[in-house]
C-alpha cells in the first residue's frame, strides 16, 4: 500500500499552501480581528485619543431601535433581491438554452451588466427613474403616477432592490446557463418520451438537477445582497428618505466613515459578520438537504 | 552598472532639459483637495504660480475625491504616518478638524511661528469667523467659501406676472402662481435641505441652531433647532409639499438641475452654483438674497458660509511650514485673491480683494455676484450667526435630512420631525464630545 506517493517531504505540502495561508490570514482574519479590537474601544476619528469601553458599543447598538429596524430591512432586502434576480436569470437562462438563431449574441449581451460597477449601477437607474433627472419618471407622472422615490419610502426600497437584482442577473444567468447545458439531453428525450409536458419537464427534471447551482447561488446572492449593495444606496438614495433604504452595511458605512464613529461601526460590522456565518450555517445546515447532487 | 549610469544621466538630462528646478533642496507641499472641473484648473495655475515664483519649496496639489472622500483619506493618512501638509476640508468637518488637537497645526500659530506677516483683521470677519476660535484666533485658512441664496428664473416670473419675492409669504405666493402658470410639478424648491431650511435659516434670523453659540464656544453644545420659527417653517412646506408648489429635491445638489432646465423658476442653495447656471440656464436669471420671515424681529441678520478651507495637518519638519506659511501669504494676496474669486465664483477672503473687485466694476453686470457678500455682511454676526461648529456634522446633517423628509412625506408632523431630530443629533454629539480630545 502507498499512501503518500507524490509528497516526500513533510514540508513540501505546508510550504506550498503557505501562501494561500498568508493571504487568508492577512486579508481576512487579520482586519476581522481589528475590527473585534476596534469594536471594544471608544476613538476618535484620527485616533488621538483611544478608551476601552467593554460592551458599550453593543449596548448602545442594541438599545437603537433604529437597528432593529435596520435588520429587519436587510433581510426583507437581501430576500427580495435575490429571489426576484434568481428567478429571473433561471427564466432567462432557460429561454437562452434553446437552439436559437444568435443565441451567443443574447448570452454575452445579458452577462454585460455584470460588469458594471454597483455605483454606477445606481447612476444608471438615476439616470432613468431620478423624480428630476429621470427619462422615464416622466412617462410615469404624464401617466399619472406620483412617482417620487425622494419621498417616498417603499418607492425607493423598490428602486434598490429592481437596480441590485438587475446587476446580479448576469452573474446568476451564467452559472444557470452552464448548469442547463451540464444536464444530459438524454434524461429530456427520456422524460419527452414519457409523454412529459415541457412545465413538467421542468420541475420534475431540470429543476432537481440545478438544484446544486440553485443553492450555490443563493448563498452568494444573499451575501451579494447583504455587503455589496451599498454602493447602489450610496449613489441612489443615501439611505433616505427617512431611513427607509438604510441597510446594515449602509448603516456601517455612515456611522463610521461620515460619522467618524468607528466603534460603533466595528461593533454593527461584527454583528453583521457574526449574521452573516449564521445564516451561511443555516442555509447548509437546512437548505442543502433538499440538494441532490 | 554603466547602465544605472546612464539612467541617473538621463535623469539629471531630463530634469535640466525640462527646466524644473534643481532637485535639491526643494521641499515639497503636499496639497490635498477635492475641486473639479475649472475649479481644479484654478488650484493648479495657483500651484504652478507659487512653484514658479520662487525656488525653495513645490506645492503638489492631489485630486482626492469629493469633500468627505478628500477628508476620510486626509484622516487615513493621519492615522498611517504620512497625513499631507495641507487638507481642504468642507464647512462642516470644522468640528472634527478642530476636535483634533494635535492632528493639525492652527493657521495663526503656523504665521506667528514661521514669521509670516499675517493680519487676522484683513480677511472678512464673515468668512474668518466660522473658522476662528471665540478669541479670534484662526485655525483654518478660508479657501472657497459661498452662501446659500435664492435663484430666480426672470423670464418665468414675468410670464406668470411675479414680482421677485423677497420674503417667504412671498415664495409662497409666488410659488402658488407659478404653479397656476404651468410649473405643476415644482413652484419653487431648493438643495442642502437641512443647510437652507435649518442651518442659514436660522442664522437669518438670528434664532439659535444650538447651544454656545451653535457650538463655537464648546462641544458640550446641545441643538436647539426645535424652536417655533423652524417648526413653522417646516410645518409651511409641508403644507405646500402636497401640492407640489414646493417640492423636495434631494439631500444634496442633485436636483439642481431641476432649476436649469426651467421646471423650478424659484431655487434655494448655494451661491457656487453660479457655474452651472451660466453654462447651463437658457434663460434669464439672477440671485437675491434668502428670503425671511418680516414678523421675526430683526431679521434678516446675516448668513453663514459653506464651502471649505485649507487646514495644515501636525507633525511636519520645521521647513515644511515656511513653505506652507508662504503659500498661504501667496494666496492671500489681492489680486490673486480676485483672480479666484472671477474664475471660481466662490467669494474673495480679503478685504481688499472685495474692494478690489468692486471697484473693478465686476459685480456691475452681474450684481447677483455680490449677493452672498452682502448677505454674509449684512449685519454684525451675532452668537446665533457666527458659524456653526457641530460634530460629525455631515451624518448629524443625514439624521435631520431623514426627519425632514418624514415630516415632507406626512409620517410625522413638523414638530415631531424637528424634535426627533434634535433628540438623535444630541445623542450624537454627546458621543462626539466624548472622543473628542481634550
Amino acid at each position: 500500500m502507498q499512501k503518500q506517493a507524490i509528497f516526500q517531504s513533510k514540508l513540501l505540502p505546508y510550504a506550498l499552501v503557505a501562501p494561500q495561508l498568508a493571504i487568508v490570514l492577512i486579508f481576512f482574519y487579520w482586519p476581522a480581528l481589528q475590527a473585534v479590537i476596534q469594536s471594544f474601544l471608544l476613538q476618535d476619528a484620527f485616533g488621538l485619543s483611544t478608551s476601552f469601553v467593554w460592551f458599550d458599543n453593543y449596548i448602545e447598538l442594541f438599545r437603537d431601535p433604529a437597528y432593529f429596524e435596520a435588520v429587519v430591512r436587510t433581510f426583507f432586502f437581501s430576500f427580495a433581491i435575490a429571489i426576484s434576480s434568481l428567478s429571473f436569470a433561471l427564466l432567462l437562462a432557460v429561454m437562452a438554452d434553446k437552439p436559437l438563431r444568435g443565441s451567443m449574441l443574447y448570452r454575452t449581451l445579458l452577462i454585460w451588466p455584470y460588469a458594471v460597477a454597483p455605483p454606477v449601477v445606481g447612476v444608471l437607474w438615476i439616470f432613468m427613474l431620478h423624480p428630476s433627472l429621470g427619462v422615464i419618471s416622466r412617462y410615469l407622472r404624464a401617466a399619472g403616477i406620483d412617482w417620487n422615490p425622494l419621498l417616498d419610502g417603499n418607492q425607493a426600497a423598490g428602486l434598490i432592490i429592481l437596480a441590485a437584482a438587475w446587476k446580479q442577473i448576469s452573474y446568476n444567468f451564467l452559472f444557470f446557463l452552464a448548469g442547463l447545458q451540464a444536464i444530459p439531453k438524454s434524461v429530456f428525450e427520456a422524460a419527452a418520451i414519457d409523454g412529459a409536458r415541457p412545465m413538467r419537464r421542468f420541475w420534475t427534471v431540470t429543476f432537481p438537477l440545478l438544484s446544486p447551482t440553485i443553492f450555490f447561488l443563493l448563498v452568494v446572492n444573499i451575501v451579494y445582497a447583504f455587503f455589496d449593495t451599498f454602493g447602489i444606496i450610496d449613489t441612489m438614495t443615501r439611505g433616505g428618505p427617512g431611513t427607509s433604504t438604510v441597510t446594515l452595511v449602509y448603516k456601517v458605512y455612515s456611522d463610521g466613515l461620515l460619522g467618524g464613529n468607528l466603534g460603533s461601526s466595528a461593533a454593527q460590522s461584527v454583528v453583521l459578520m457574526i449574521m452573516v456565518i449564521v445564516l451561511t450555517g443555516i442555509q447548509f445546515r437546512f437548505v442543502e438537504r433538499k440538494v441532490t447532487y | 552598472m554603466a547602465l544605472r549610469h546612464f539612467g541617473a544621466a538621463a535623469a539629471v538630462a531630463l530634469t535640466v532639459g525640462l527646466g524644473a528646478s534643481p532637485a535639491l533642496a526643494v521641499t515639497e507641499i503636499q496639497w490635498w483637495h477635492a475641486m473639479t472641473g475649472a475649479n481644479n484648473d484654478v488650484i493648479v495655475k495657483l500651484a504652478n504660480d507659487f512653484n514658479a515664483s520662487q525656488t525653495d519649496y513645490k506645492v503638489i496639489p492631489t485630486y482626492k475625491g469629493n469633500y468627505p472622500d478628500t477628508m476620510n483619506a486626509g484622516i487615513a493618512a493621519f492615522r498611517a504616518g504620512n497625513a499631507p501638509h495641507i487638507m481642504q476640508v468642507f464647512e462642516v468637518g470644522t468640528a472634527t478638524m478642530m476636535a483634533a488637537t494635535g492632528a493639525v497645526k492652527p493657521v495663526y500659530k503656523l504665521m506667528a511661528e514661521t514669521g509670516e506677516k499675517f493680519d487676522p483683521k484683513n480677511y472678512l470677519p464673515a468668512i474668518t469667523g466660522y473658522y476662528s476660535t471665540s478669541k479670534g484666533e484662526m485655525l483654518s485658512f478660508p479657501f472657497n467659501s459661498s452662501s446659500t441664496v435664492m435663484w430666480v428664473n426672470l423670464d418665468e416670473l414675468k410670464k406668470a406676472n411675479v414680482e421677485i419675492p423677497k420674503t417667504w409669504p412671498e415664495v409662497f405666493e409666488a410659488g402658488k402662481k407659478l404653479k397656476a402658470a404651468g410649473h405643476d410639478t415644482c413652484g419653487f424648491s431648493g438643495s442642502w435641505v437641512t443647510w437652507v431650511n435649518l442651518e442659514q435659516l436660522s442664522a437669518w434670523h438670528n434664532t439659535p441652531l444650538s447651544s454656545k453659540a451653535n457650538g463655537l464656544d464648546g462641544f458640550d453644545t446641545v441643538l436647539e433647532f426645535n424652536g417655533p420659527l423652524q417648526v413653522k417653517h417646516l410645518e409651511n412646506l409641508v403644507e405646500l409639499q402636497k401640492t407640489k408648489v414646493y417640492d423636495y429635491a434631494g439631500r444634496t445638489n442633485t436636483g439642481e438641475g431641476r432649476f436649469t432646465s426651467g421646471e423650478c423658476p424659484i431655487y434655494l442653495t448655494s451661491s457656487a452654483f453660479f457655474g452651472n447656471v451660466k453654462a447651463q440656464a437658457k434663460f434669464n436669471f439672477t440671485a437675491v438674497p434668502m428670503p425671511y420671515y418680516p414678523d421675526v424681529k430683526g431679521a434678516p441678520q446675516n448668513s453663514i458660509i459653506g464651502g471649505a478651507s485649507l487646514w495644515v495637518m501636525g507633525g511636519k519638519p520645521a521647513d515644511d511650514y515656511k513653505g506652507v506659511a508662504k503659500f498661504l501669504t501667496f494666496l492671500s494676496d489681492t489680486d490673486r485673491q480676485v483672480y479666484i474669486h472671477k474664475a471660481s465664483g466662490y467669494l474673495p477672503i480679503t478685504k481688499a480683494a472685495y474692494a478690489k473687485a468692486k471697484e473693478e466694476g465686476f459685480y456691475k453686470d452681474q450684481p447677483y455676484l455680490e449677493t452672498p457678500l452682502l448677505e454674509l455682511t449684512n449685519k454684525e454676526p451675532t452668537e446665533n450667526s457666527r458659524g456653526l461648529r457641530l460634530g460629525n456634522m455631515v451624518q448629524l446633517r443625514d439624521v435631520w435630512s431623514e426627519e425632514i423628509e418624514q415630516a415632507l412625506a406626512g409620517k410625522k408632523t413638523a414638530k415631531q420631525a424637528l424634535d426627533a431630530a434634535v433628540e438623535r443629533g444630541n445623542t450624537m454629539l454627546r458621543q462626539f464630545e466624548k472622543t473628542a480630545v481634550k
